[in-house]
């Protein structure tokens, strides 16, 4: 909302106002929020009304006219022009050099073809004006000054441009507060100075308005008040200067003295106003009623609109004729020959706006006031100030009378006061007298203990709001810092929560570095990754922002691919990531949320292969679920063939009770080509949750032993076929409970141990919580774990 | 004897001059001291000797025994220590040649400040409270005291999943769900994503992280809260920061305000940072409204609270000097090891 200091000073003496920006401030900090502001007129500099003296063909130039001029200094300033739309006795607007125009341009001296030129002649397009603001101008020409004025005047003095205008970002609970009157009330009560607003005044021409019109409103609901007056005899011409200049400070384009006037009110007064031409009015009746399902109107705009059963409409005896607090219709748009006007000035239920104006895709200055709420008892003030200003103006002739259909009138709000509850609240010790000023400030009237709100305070409703109202005038960085005082208690998080913190630790310690990416994906990221069908069923965004951010992801592999893939395309030589992950697994019933996992992903590519990956998933295991017991771990590694995303030959599970905590492997040749990944790609995806549930709790110490410890290392020879698990489970069998751990130290391939072999070295530690183990015994073990692999690999020993 | 013996020891300190290794070292042992050695040769012959020089002559002998043992140790603790003067020159590494540095991963930026911030309000006895994203409407307006056609609702364009259910478009949400769990007092923050359909720009994106706090408690007042956040403020970003509150209207607190902290780059002197403000807005707050409350089923006569909540990116951006929002969502990696 802009608000014209011009404009204010009808309302307030604005000389208490320093300076504009000790203004912004002041309004900031009682509660309107001050954007920024803007000097207007401050762009031109030195450009004066002339009169033309005598304009002379240029000797060497046909298209260019010498031209004397009278700027209001003793000697005349000689300027040479290329414009033809003026003549001797005309006034002009002066760029005297040197003189500064809108966008920075500077005039300066100069000779045209050799003849001294001391400034410009502006056309309005130069001075940053429309038709609109100067309705007798010309485009393409010079602006020949029809104002009354005299050479030297200030060409921003004779144009009002000169105001400051300062740009509000208004709250949507101060509906009130979305007019000039609203902002001169804050201004105002911030100053502590007088506010002045007159009741309008209608002279009238006599007649009855109900001899013009007849009013029905069908919906008290959605329309609480609904106030018309008649206007005979009007002349549609441009609004004056003044009027223009206002609307144009407040960005608002002038277009003819009726419509300006409809505009001029709503900003003055926060009441958005329609004019119909009466003439198109059939029956000369207005009905307010909801439109009928599929029911059209073409609105001004020019735009047919559809209806719905919900939309209120604003008809006459046969057809529509507007759609209530949103737009008027084209069918009886006021036009050069109106000759009689009906105004409207209602109250229209402020969430029925909204819903219309957002289902027919139409929001305007209009409903974006009404869906605020508006006070119904502004109407009157309104529609009066409108025909104030048609007589102002000489726009037509007033009828005498209003029609006010307002069935149930709008109760005043009665707020109890209770000044010690207030400073209990704020933390303050504010005294009553001080309360009642502010509030008086305010016209907020004390009435036998009750406060009294003025209706266009529709905000106000309950003690908190008589809080803020004291606080924001008194001074909210008045009020004292303070440390409110409860018992002593620690703060903690969730042991969930502690929980994804060691996560956290543990991947940044294996060298993987945090991303955040969108829990909205594409759902083409589901082809990509080949997901199974039943993994797809996700959250689905009724109003997206587009494909791409359509669903609630339901992995976010996916989303780290993606990562990966941007960090290959920026030519980085290798990355290593992960995500702690929120996923999104739907219910069957949509009108339920769903349930919110935590999944972490870790994926890499550049630097590292599948045994990397197995290594950091393996430490983060070791750190959760525990190391296990001896030699056994406490979970185990199992290939997995048939995860579409994953290379089938080089995936595993880290299972733990049968139940998978991680999926890790590198991702298959057919995603990797998918998403454009040209470099083996390496990802795991981790149930934290499981993960949280697995994890080893409760850590009571065990005893190490005092007697050393015995090494020994075993090479056996077997087919490809042999995975190191199936040796290992079997190792840990055989060497029985004083195997304290087992290590793949070498794995060999070659002439020596025959094609389709491989030899594994295992380095066994072997400890006995009783005693030294001597050779004997360690023999004896290691005798019993070849003999098993014998027996059931049929196994041999290398060494 | 008594020459042979003083000869002998003559020759030894010639010949051990020469010496320069342990193996040279031990063969002088064994010549000069060994059991078929010269001394050694000496004392046998010690058997022809008169009763009187006998004991003046062995004195001799052990004189000059003692002598050479000391002489061979001197030489042997010299070589000892060449030797090992020359080990650790040849051990010499080239120190600058390239380590096989483990390099450590790191947080992300909008999770690193987010754990900063918990701790700062876990230190003044605040838990951490966590809720779903997608979330009922019902927590994210009806009971945030803005129903069904409240105009606050229009500005925050929210992504709906259906007419119940949506993406949460403030982390506010919690507030009413610990409320609805947890009687006062009640001292929680809530840091997580939120959702609003704003189009990808360099200060906007349709996903973003806020902190929510809420304290509700018998006898809470405004002061409480402008104490709590200065106390937050200056934990943030220094000693020296102030903090301003300006009023403001959000649906479920009132009074509402929102609070800007001094530029800590200027001090308040106005920067670029700053926009020349001298001042930087961080977060919302204000006193729950007492609606919020009694539909909590918490009765506002008996108690009050505060609420707050902020932004985390724009936190994150102020402190890192970030200008583009969208460089924390694209994950590059030469942008996320710049932080540790």
């Amino acid at each position: 909302m802009k608000l014209s200091f011009n404009w204010l000073k009808d309302f307030m003496d604005t000389s208490v106002i320093e300076d504009p920006k000790g203004y912004c401030d002041l309004l900031t900090d009682t509660g309107s929020k001050v954007e920024g502001f803007e000097i207007a007129g401050d762009e031109i500099e030195n450009v004066v009304v002339g009169r033309l003296v005598k304009c002379e063909k240029h000797p060497d130039a046909d298209k260019l006219t010498v031209c004397l001029v009278d700027d209001g200094e003793e000697e005349l300033r000689q300027i040479v022009t290329g414009a033809t739309n003026m003549k001797e006795g005309d006034l002009v607007a002066v760029a005297k050099a040197p003189a500064k125009l809108p966008g920075g341009i500077v005039i300066k001296s100069g000779k045209l073809r050799g003849v001294e030129s001391h400034g410009m002649f502006c056309s309005i397009g130069e001075l940053d004006l429309t038709t609109h603001d100067v309705p007798y101008a010309i485009e393409d020409g010079l602006l020949i000054i029809q104002e009354d004025c005299k050479p030297g005047d200030d060409v921003r003095d004779v144009y009002m441009l000169r105001d400051t205008v300062i740009e509000f970002e208004i709250t949507s609970n101060r509906q009130d507060c979305f007019s000039v009157i609203g902002l001169a009330r804050e201004s105002a009560v911030s100053y502590n100075t007088a506010f002045k607003l007159e009741e309008p005044v209608v002279k009238g021409c006599g007649g009855d308005v109900n001899d013009y019109v007849s009013v029905e409103v069908l919906d008290e609901k959605l329309c609480p008040r609904y106030c018309a007056r008649a206007v005979k005899n009007v002349k549609i011409e441009p609004s004056p200067l003044w009027l223009r200049s206002r609307l144009r400070a407040m960005g608002v384009r002038p277009i003819n003295n009726l419509v300006d006037i409809t505009n001029y009110v709503m900003l003055e007064y926060g009441q958005p106003m329609h004019a119909f031409d009466r003439d198109f009015l059939e029956d000369a009746k207005i009905v307010v009623r909801c439109a009928e399902e599929g029911e059209t109107i073409v609105t001004l705009d020019e735009q047919e609109r559809k209806l719905t059963s919900k939309d209120l409409l604003i008809c006459d005896g046969k057809k529509a004729v507007g759609i209530a607090g949103v737009m008027g219709g084209l069918n009886s748009e006021i036009t050069d020959s109106t000759k009689t006007v009906i105004f409207e000035s209602a109250n229209f239920d402020g969430v029925s706006v909204r819903l219309t104006a957002k289902s027919v895709g139409l929001r305007t200055e209009a409903s974006g006031r009404f869906e605020k709420g508006l006070d119904p008892n502004n109407c009157i003030a309104a529609i009066n100030r409108a025909c104030q200003l048609v007589e102002l103006l000489g726009a037509g002739e007033v009828v005498d009378g209003v029609i006010d259909i307002y069935p149930n009138k709008k109760e005043q709000v009665r707020i109890p006061f209770r000044p010690k509850r207030i400073n209990e609240f704020l933390g303050t010790d504010i005294a009553e007298e001080t309360m009642v000023d502010i509030l008086k400030r305010l016209w907020i009237e004390l009435k036998d203990g009750e406060l009294l709100i003025p209706s266009w305070r529709t905000d106000l409703v309950c003690f908190a709001d008589i809080a803020e109202e004291i606080a924001r005038i008194y001074g909210y960085n008045k009020i004292a810092s303070t440390s409110f005082c409860v018992s002593a208690r620690i703060g903690k998080r969730s042991p969930f929560h502690c929980f994804k913190n060691k996560l956290h630790a543990l991947c940044t310690a294996n060298g993987l570095t945090e991303i955040e990416t969108y829990s909205f994906i594409s759902e083409k990221l589901y082809e990509m990754l080949n997901l199974p069908e039943e993994q797809r069923k996700s959250v689905v965004i009724s109003n997206p922002l587009g494909e791409d951010t359509k669903i609630m992801r339901t992995t976010a592999l996916g989303s780290m691919l993606e990562t990966l893939v941007r960090n290959q395309a920026h030519r980085n030589e290798s990355a290593a990531l992960y995500e702690m992950a929120r996923i999104y697994i739907p219910n069957e019933d949509p009108m339920t949320l769903p349930e919110e996992k935590t999944s972490l992903v870790v994926g890499f590519y550049g630097d590292g292969d599948f045994y990397t990956l197995k290594g950091i998933c393996e430490s983060i295991a070791q750190k959760t679920v525990g190391f296990g017991d001896g030699a056994k771990k406490s979970y185990e590694i199992v290939a997995v063939k048939d995860d579409p995303s994953f290379h089938p030959g080089r995936t595993a599970a880290l299972v733990k009770d049968e139940r998978v905590l991680m999926t890790l492997g590198e991702i298959h040749p057919a995603v990797m080509k998918s998403f454009g990944l040209d470099k083996r790609t390496y990802a795991a995806v981790i149930d934290v949750e499981a993960l949280f549930e697995a994890e080893k709790k409760d850590v009571v110490y065990k005893d190490i032993g005092k007697f050393p410890a015995v090494t020994r290392d075993l090479a056996f020879v077997c087919p490809e076929t042999v995975t190191v698990g199936e040796l290992e489970k079997l190792i840990i069998k055989y060497a029985g409970k004083n195997l304290e751990s087992l290590r793949v130290f070498d794995i060999y391939r070659g002439e020596q141990v025959g094609a389709g072999n491989k030899s594994i070295a295992f380095k066994l530690v072997l400890r006995s919580p009783e005693k030294t183990f001597t050779d004997v015994e360690s023999d004896k073990i290691i005798t019993k774990v070849k003999g098993g692999l014998e027996r059931e690999l049929g196994i041999t020993i290398r060494s | 004897m008594k020459e042979k013996l003083l000869a002998i020891e003559a020759a030894l300190d010639s010949e051990i001059a020469l010496v320069a290794d342990n193996e040279g070292i031990e063969a002088l042992r064994v010549k000069y001291l060994g059991k078929k050695g010269e001394l050694t040769a000496i004392l046998r012959s010690m058997g022809s000797l008169s009763a009187e020089e006998r004991p003046v002559m062995g004195k001799l002998v052990n004189e000059v025994r003692a002598s050479i043992e000391a002489k061979i140790g001197a030489k042997k603790e010299i070589l000892a220590q060449e030797g090992l003067a020359k080990k650790l020159l040849d051990e010499a590494i080239d120190v600058t040649a390239p380590a096989s540095i483990r390099t450590l991963g790191s947080r992300h930026p909008i999770a690193a400040v987010t754990e900063e911030l918990e701790n700062i309000f876990i230190g003044m006895g605040f838990d951490v409270a966590d809720g779903p994203e997608v979330e009922y409407d019902y927590y994210n307006f009806e009971a945030l005291n803005t129903p069904e056609g409240h105009p606050a609702r229009d500005a925050q364009d929210t992504f709906y999943i259906n007419s119940k259910v949506l993406l949460r478009s403030q982390t506010s949400t919690v507030q009413v769900r610990t409320m609805e769990k947890q009687k006062p007092p009640i001292r929680i923050i809530s840091p997580g994503r939120v959702y609003r359909s704003d189009a990808v720009d360099a200060t906007h994106s349709p996903m973003f992280h806020q902190m929510e706090g809420l304290v509700v408690d018998k006898g809470i007042t405004m002061g409480d809260l402008k104490g709590t956040l200065e106390l937050f403020a200056k934990t943030l970003f220094g000693e020296d920061t102030r903090i301003r509150f300006r009023p403001h209207h959000f649906p479920f607190t009132e009074p509402s305000a929102e609070v800007d902290i001094s530029c800590f780059m200027c001090g308040g002197k106005g920067c670029s940072l700053c926009k020349k403000e001298g001042w930087i807005e961080i977060l919302g707050a204000g006193m729950v409204h007492p609606n919020v409350l009694r539909g909590c089923g918490i009765d506002p006569e008996e108690y009050s609270g505060f609420a707050f909540g902020m932004g985390i990116e724009r936190i994150v951006m102020k402190k890192y000097g970030i200008t583009d929002m969208r460089l924390l969502y694209e994950n590059d990696v030469r942008f996320l090891k710049q932080f540790n």
